[in-house]
Formats: C-alpha cells, sequence, structure tokens
C-alpha cells in the first residue's frame, strides 16, 4: 500500500488549540453571552446531530449516502451566525451543518435521512438534499461544484432586484477542479456579484488528498487571483476566526458588491461519506490529532470557558440537551410515514401541480 | 393579423414579455450588442437596456447555471443557447439542477427558466452542430420541451413558456426562422401540450413536430395531388407535456400512421408516439406504424448526403405509400 499522502494544511493549523486571536475582533467582541451560548449550543447540536445519525445508518434506516459534517462545524456555524435577511445560502452534498445552523429542525432532518414524508424534502431528497428556501437556504446539491453557478444566480437576483444581500456558496476542496466552479468564478467577478464562495477545505476529495487531485496544492483560494478576485484563508477550527474574517468578504458583498473566495482549513473526522471505510488514504494518527488538539467545538467551549461565558455545568447541559433532542429526533424519524406511491409524481412541475384554467399546461406530462 | 417572419415572432414574444415582467432577462452570448448570433434579439437591447438584455460570455454551464440560480429568487430568465448542441457542456444545470430542484425540495423550490435557441440539422455545419436533443431532455420528468414550427406558434409557445413556472426549453430551428406567417396583434398564448393539426385528411396520419412538420405538409401536398390520397398532418408542437388525445384522435379517424421526425431513429420522440397509438389504439390500426427519422449516423457534413440523411419530401411521400399499400 502506498503510504499515505501528507495533508497540506498550513504549519500554523497543526499547533494546539489556544485562546483566538480574534476573540477581541468587533464582531465577536460585540457579542452577547447570550449570543456567545446561543453559537456554541448551535455548534453542540450539529455534532449530536450527526453523531447520532452513524447509530441510525448502522441499523440499516438511512439509505444512500450519508456525508457527515462531524469536524467541520465552526464552518457553517461561523460563517452562518453572520447572515441577515437577504443573505442566501447553497452548499453541496455535506450540507446538514448549514441546515441546523439556519434554524431547519432535527426532526425534519433526521427524517429526511429515513426518507419520510415529515422529512424536509418529504423524503424526495436524502441527506445530500437538504432545503429550507424560507430561511434562505437553497439546498444540499449532489453533484460536486454544481451548486457554485446556483450560488452565483442568487447573488444575482439579489443584486437584481436592489437588495442588499449577498450568497454564500459552500464547495468542498475536491470542487475547486470542477469547471462549473471556475465559470462561476469568472462570471461573479465579471458582473460584480456579492457572492462569497466558501471553499470547506477539509483536505481530501473523497480519498484523493490535494497532493493527488490539484496542480498547486495549497493554494486553493489564491486561484481567486486568476479572477481578479479577493480571496483569503482561514483556521476553520477557531469560530472566532471564521466569523471575523467571513465579515470581512460580507461586508464586500454588501457595500461594494463584490465577490471573494474564502478558503477555510477545518477537517472531517469520518470517511468522505458512510460507505468510505476510511482506511486507505490517510493515517489513523492524523485523525487523532485533529480530534485531540483541534476540535472546534471543543475549542470554542474551552474559548468560552475561559471567557466565563460558560461554565462546566452548562456546557454539560447544552450537550445533554443537543443528545436528547437528536434522540427524540431519531425516534420521530423512526416512527413517521413514508411518503404514498401516489406521492411519487407530486412535486415534479408546479403547473401539474396547480394545473387550472390559468396554468400554461395541457396534455400528458406524467407518463405510464 | 401581421405576417411576420418566425425569427420576429420569438423576438415579439420576447419584448411583449419584457414589457409585461420586469423580472423577466434576456441572457446568452450575443444576445445584447451583437443583436443575436441569429438575430433573433435584434433590438432589444436598444428598447430595454442592459440590466433586461445580458452579454454572457462563451461559458454555458456557468451561465445557464447562474439563470437556474436567479429563477429560483424570482427572476424569470430567458436564456439562449446559440445551438442547443452546446447544452451538452451545461448538461448538469440543465438537467440535474432545473429539472430536479422542486421534485428534490419537496415542492419548496421552482425553477421558472426558459431556454431557448435552434436545435436542428440540416445546416451543412457538420455532427458538433446539429444535434436534435428534444427526446434527450423530455425524458427527464420535471423538464418541459417544446418545438414551434411555424411564427404563429413560436410566438405563442414561447410566450407560454416564459409565463409557465417549471423549466421549458424551447427548440427553434434555424431553417424556420424567415418562415413567414399569420401572427395575431393582441396577446394570446399556446398552450403547452396541445398540438395542432395542420392539414386534415382522412386516409392517413402523420405526427411530426419541428420543421419535419413542415416537410410533411409538403409531402401531404404531393400525396394528394400525385397519389389521391387524403393526409392528416398533426404537429405535436410540444413534446412533454403531450397531447396524446389529438394523436389519437387523428389515428382512430384514419387508421394509419407515418411518424416523422429530424432525430435519430433510436429512442426518438416517435419511439414514445409509436408505443402510445400501439398501446391506446391498437385496435384501430389497419396498417404498422411507420417512421422516417434522419439515417442513424452522427451529422454528416457534405451537405448533399446531408439532405439525404434528414428527411425530406421524397422519403416522407415513399414511406406513406408504404403505410398505405
Amino acid at each position: 500500500m502506498a503510504k499515505p499522502a501528507v495533508l497540506t494544511h498550513p504549519e500554523s493549523l497543526k499547533r494546539p488549540a489556544g485562546p483566538s486571536e480574534y476573540a477581541k475582533d468587533p464582531v465577536n467582541a460585540s457579542l452577547s453571552k447570550a449570543e456567545k451560548i446561543a453559537l456554541y449550543t448551535k455548534m453542540a447540536r450539529i455534532r449530536h446531530f450527526e453523531q447520532r445519525c452513524i447509530r441510525i445508518y448502522q441499523q440499516g434506516k438511512i439509505g444512500g449516502f450519508l456525508h457527515l459534517y462531524v469536524g467541520q462545524e465552526a464552518v457553517a456555524a461561523g460563517t452562518i451566525s453572520l447572515l441577515g435577511k437577504h443573505d442566501h445560502i447553497i452548499t453541496g452534498y455535506r450540507d446538514h451543518g448549514h441546515g441546523l445552523m439556519v434554524g431547519m429542525g432535527m426532526n425534519e432532518c433526521m427524517a429526511e435521512l429515513t426518507g419520510r414524508v415529515t422529512g424536509c424534502s418529504q423524503g424526495k431528497g436524502g441527506s445530500m438534499h437538504y432545503f429550507a428556501p424560507d430561511k434562505n437556504y437553497w439546498g444540499g446539491h449532489g453533484i460536486v461544484g454544481g451548486q457554485a453557478p446556483l450560488g452565483t444566480g442568487l447573488a444575482y437576483a439579489v443584486k437584481y432586484l436592489g437588495l442588499k444581500g449577498s450568497c454564500l456558496a459552500y464547495m468542498g476542496d475536491g470542487a475547486v477542479n470542477q469547471g462549473a466552479v471556475h465559470e462561476a468564478y469568472n462570471l461573479a467577478s465579471l458582473w460584480d456579484l456579492p457572492v462569497i464562495f466558501v471553499v470547506e477545505n477539509n483536505g481530501y476529495s473523497m480519498g484523493t488528498s490535494q497532493e493527488r487531485s490539484t496542480a498547486h496544492p495549497g493554494c486553493l483560494a489564491k486561484r481567486a487571483e486568476g479572477y481578479n478576485m479577493a480571496w483569503d484563508v482561514i483556521n476553520g477550527h477557531d469560530v472566532y476566526e471564521v466569523r471575523a474574517k467571513t465579515a470581512i468578504a460580507l461586508k464586500r458583498a454588501h457595500e461594494e458588491s463584490k465577490p471573494t473566495v474564502l478558503e477555510i482549513f477545518t477537517y472531517r473526522y469520518f470517511g468522505h461519506s458512510m460507505a468510505d471505510p476510511d482506511k486507505t488514504y490517510r493515517d489513523k494518527e492524523e485523525i487523532k490529532e485533529y480530534r485531540e488538539k483541534k476540535d472546534p467545538v471543543l475549542a470554542f467551549e474551552q474559548e468560552l470557558l475561559r471567557e466565563k461565558v460558560l461554565t462546566p455545568e452548562l456546557s454539560l447541559q447544552i450537550n445533554e440537551a443537543a443528545m436528547a433532542e437528536a434522540d427524540k429526533a431519531a425516534v420521530f424519524a423512526d416512527e413517521s410515514p413514508d411518503p404514498t406511491v401516489a406521492d411519487i409524481t407530486k412535486h415534479i412541475y408546479w403547473e401539474e401541480d396547480n394545473r387550472g384554467p390559468k396554468t400554461t399546461s395541457r396534455g400528458t406530462i406524467i407518463f405510464e | 393579423m401581421a405576417v411576420i417572419s418566425y425569427r420576429e415572432a420569438l423576438r415579439a414574444a420576447m419584448r411583449e414579455e419584457l414589457k409585461r415582467d420586469d423580472k423577466v432577462v434576456i441572457m446568452g452570448e450575443e444576445v445584447a450588442q451583437f443583436n443575436g448570433a441569429y438575430k433573433v434579439t435584434e433590438g432589444l437591447l436598444k428598447e430595454f437596456g442592459p440590466k433586461r438584455i445580458v452579454d454572457t460570455p462563451i461559458s454555458e454551464a456557468g451561465f445557464i447555471g447562474l439563470g437556474i440560480g436567479a429563477s429560483m429568487l424570482g427572476i424569470r430568465p430567458v436564456m439562449e443557447l446559440m445551438f442547443w448542441s452546446f447544452s451538452y457542456v451545461a448538461f448538469d444545470q440543465i438537467v440535474n439542477n432545473a429539472g430536479n430542484i422542486r421534485y428534490m425540495s419537496g415542492g419548496l423550490i421552482n425553477c421558472p427558466i426558459v431556454i431557448r435557441g435552434p436545435a436542428n440539422g440540416g445546416t451543412n455545419v457538420g455532427a458538433t452542430h446539429s444535434h436534435t436533443p428534444e427526446a434527450i431532455l423530455a425524458s427527464h420528468p420535471g423538464i418541459k420541451v417544446v418545438c414551434p414550427a411555424t411564427p404563429y406558434d413560436a410566438k405563442g409557445l414561447m410566450k407560454a413558456a416564459i409565463r409557465d413556472n417549471d423549466p421549458v426549453y424551447v427548440m427553434e430551428n434555424t431553417i424556420l426562422y424567415n418562415d413567414k406567417g399569420e401572427v395575431p396583434d393582441e396577446d394570446y398564448i399556446v398552450p403547452l401540450g396541445v398540438a395542432d393539426v395542420k392539414r386534415v385528411g382522412t386516409d392517413l396520419t402523420i405526427v411530426a413536430h419541428g420543421r419535419a412538420v413542415i416537410t410533411s405538409l409538403k409531402a401531404a401536398e404531393i400525396l394528394e395531388k400525385e397519389h389521391g390520397v387524403s393526409v392528416e398532418v398533426v404537429d405535436l408542437r410540444s413534446i412533454r407535456p403531450l397531447d396524446e388525445e389529438t394523436i389519437l384522435a387523428s389515428v382512430r379517424k384514419t387508421h394509419r400512421a407515418l411518424l416523422v421526425e429530424e432525430n435519430k431513429p433510436f429512442c426518438g420522440v416517435d419511439a414514445q408516439v409509436a408505443y402510445l397509438i400501439q398501446s391506446k389504439a391498437f385496435d384501430e390500426l389497419d396498417a404498422p406504424i411507420h417512421r422516417v427519422s434522419s439515417i442513424d449516423a452522427p451529422q454528416i457534413y457534405c451537405k448533399r448526403m446531408e439532405d439525404l440523411q434528414m428527411p425530406n419530401v421524397e422519403r416522407v411521400v415513399a414511406e406513406a405509400l408504404k403505410v398505405l399499400a
């Protein structure tokens, strides 16, 4: 077996986590005690939701693919905690954390995984296709990089409608070699669109390290220069840093209607999906090091303990509540009904679901 | 009632919808300053300005995807593909994103986008620029496909497509752009999924779409004059939704069917139409269903051979006579 490739994350990330240099950044210093606790609670909820999913998957109740967000929580938490009314998000298939962050309930998220009609997409999307447009969350997309043009289009619409907003278009490091992403970069910069491309760099595009997939690894954000776009790199284990640097990109989007590429270094603790035995392409020691020394949820807990915002008792209470919520969601997902056979042919066409004298469609559109 | 060209009819549809709804945006390669590669959008930039009429780089996956994303937030983009052949580099956007988003979101998100442009062979440009992807695209639930053959239908279907809340792919034909026909001055739409009997007859039904309708109408005249046969020509106009009733009603009347399309035969639109007729009007048939399609090869460049590769009047007449034999 070939020696596993070395992860190309920056050296600075390999230091054990310590007090955040960004705690005093205005965007963090201005947070109230309650807001900080709420942010920590959301990160803990993502962690416990995902860990509960593993058990349900192992019980055989989740079909298809399950891509976990464990280890990457600070990315969704830090970025989404900054968003306002006209800020939208869209992501790839590792989409549970973003869903919980925008305020989707654990029940609807868990029930989607088990394919129930009570799921956020009524059992029609699955793990990779969460949507909550009422919360400005536009999915949940299964094809690597395919969401980048859509996110650019959401930003285009925001600008067209004269709103002060943005779209955060997330992708993994594996997406940066897809043509659709490069086309989206070019259009975003050419047309001054308020889009922020967030590259969640967890080091591996499925089982292929950047060393083996990318001609200039360790430099993904810098590709923005080829498109005359601003860029930055972020330590994704520090939610304060994520917030501080994303705030700058958001301001650029809101004030100047300009795009940004943010590369956020992060790490996933489990395989690419649950179907990945995770034995061939990276060292167990590497995972252990990240888990023990760089964990974003523990790091933020420690930060808040030092700030005396959290107490060990309160933290325990938050984590136990999140676990209990995930347990309840698992029961809900287990006990909810399936969609019916008749449901298979609903939600294909708006005009068909709403057919009447004023709609434009006639004839047969669903075939036997 | 004015007599205008197919090209002018498409333009008039877009102009009227641009005026009616300020969320309508025209976008594509060379649609604005260049006035359209085929001049369909000529003059629109001058009339509506650069916010509504937008030139894109040559970047189909990018700009089609952008249009889909914008449509999710309520913009109604009308995207021009210089050729539908170029849709293949944007296929993930056109199929996976536009076609699936409503379904996968359990009906939470709509994609009211129109993608339009020519989809035809017969122009001596070789295989890469001569694709007719209506059957490929119409095979995906979530997508609608229309193929107008006349100026009246081009305008009415385009207006219906722009008002429709689902992705509608309008496949035009460069050879028809200069064809003229009567088009009403007042507002109208041709609803999707309504076929049109372009010629009434009693002995044989020809089902066709796009330019094959025009070919079939010419063949029908020869069949009447030279062979004394009365041919009914059904123009599908819309591939998905499909007007099954009009097809079946005609077959029940004539008891014989010939299906004509410019696609290659394998899994063409007419494969579906043939299945429909045999499953719902089998007892009505006095003869097997025949088809005329393009000869099954990538589109040949040589113009003399391309004219023979595609359905032409002679081939349609010959095949009709076999059905009638």
